[in-house]
């Protein structure tokens, strides 16, 4: 992998990712629109040094998300994801 | 998810360098162990720092909590948190967060936990958890630590390691061992893996925890034993940027 080794975990964009969403998507398994590896979103490789967060594939490398947060709006891209899904009963136990 | 109200109800010195905080939350709705909290200070003229910090308590329902901070060097929120605040002041926090890096009390399966430095904290909720909810899980704990007197939470673990069916405790040291270690001083290798930790045969749960270092090495000497990486859960954090 070419990519430095000064990422987090998926894991660590939780409580951003909760200000949008009621459910916890780190917990959702996501499928990489790059190479269709489907891992759970806590997985991912995150990238904070940047204006924002930015999650990538653990396999690829591929942009799964990005989310800037400016002074007035909120700006969140999943077009690097084809799909999320989660299990109903655990996150209800979790929350 | 919304900040909540907290207030620092006790302060602990773990190590010369981190301090754990209990906290008395607001409306807190209970937790699960694995989960973090992330903090907000703001100072008078509204300039806020947030950072993540995981719950070090068992899961319990008297609202409060205990978060473990250690200092680093050059942060802007861990000094203050660790050198300047007094019980009775008040904090922000949200939370509980994440539901993957996670020990539900219904888990009956071997736990394998694997600590580098201050990463012990999500897994001693782990522990405790075990504990507090009479858990018959088989635990045990791989603390990579640099040295004796960077060790968090040292009674309460001796305690632990000493009791029958109990979490089992293996230290790896690496820059300076206690006298009688068997081991030099060192990372985490594949002979320690193989000595120190529950074989792949027994279908374990494995959680690691501490700088992306550390995670990488831990996880790839893991899945070179056997282990399947669908098993094993990670928690890396490092110096993280301020992310307002």
């Amino acid at each position: 992998m070419s990519a430095p080794m000064n990422y987090l975990d998926g894991n660590a964009a939780a409580g951003e990712l909760s200000r949008i969403f009621a459910m916890d998507i780190t917990s959702a398994e996501g499928q990489c629109a790059n190479c269709g590896a489907k891992r759970r979103f806590a997985e991912a490789h995150l990238y904070v040094q940047c204006p924002g967060l930015v999650a990538r594939c653990a396999l690829c490398e591929h942009v799964l998300l990005r989310l800037v947060n400016t002074h007035q709006r909120l700006y969140l891209d999943l077009h690097g994801m084809t799909y999320l899904t989660l299990g109903i009963e655990q996150q209800e136990v979790s929350s | 998810m919304t900040w909540r109200g907290a207030t620092v109800v006790g302060l602990h010195d773990e190590t010369a360098t981190a301090r754990t905080l209990a906290l008395a939350v607001h409306d807190w709705p209970g937790h699960v162990a694995g989960q973090h909290v992330d903090v907000r200070l703001t100072a008078p003229d509204g300039y806020s720092a947030v950072r993540s910090y995981s719950i070090a308590s068992a899961p319990s329902s008297d609202g409060r909590i205990e978060i473990t901070v250690e200092r680093l060097a050059n942060g802007e929120v861990s000094p203050y948190l660790t050198k300047e605040l007094m019980v009775g002041d008040d904090l922000e926090l949200r939370g509980p967060i994440g539901g993957w890096f996670v020990w539900r009390r219904d888990q009956t399966e071997p736990i394998q936990l694997m600590a580098g430095g201050s990463g012990i904290v999500p897994l001693m909720a782990m522990i405790r958890s075990r504990a507090s909810a009479g858990s018959s899980a088989p635990f045990r704990l791989l603390y990579s630590v640099r040295e004796p007197g960077a060790v968090f939470y040292r009674d309460e673990l001796r305690a632990l390691s000493d009791q029958n069916h109990s979490a089992i405790v293996t230290y790896a040291y690496t820059r300076v061992t206690p006298k009688d270690s068997p081991r030099p001083p060192g990372r985490i290798d594949a002979e320690l893996i193989a000595t120190g930790t529950w074989s792949p045969n027994l279908g374990p749960t494995s959680y690691v925890c501490g700088p992306t270092s550390f995670v990488e090495n831990a996880t790839d000497l893991l899945i070179a034993a056997g282990h399947g990486r669908e098993n094993i859960r990670t928690e890396r954090f490092g110096a993280t940027g301020e992310r307002k």
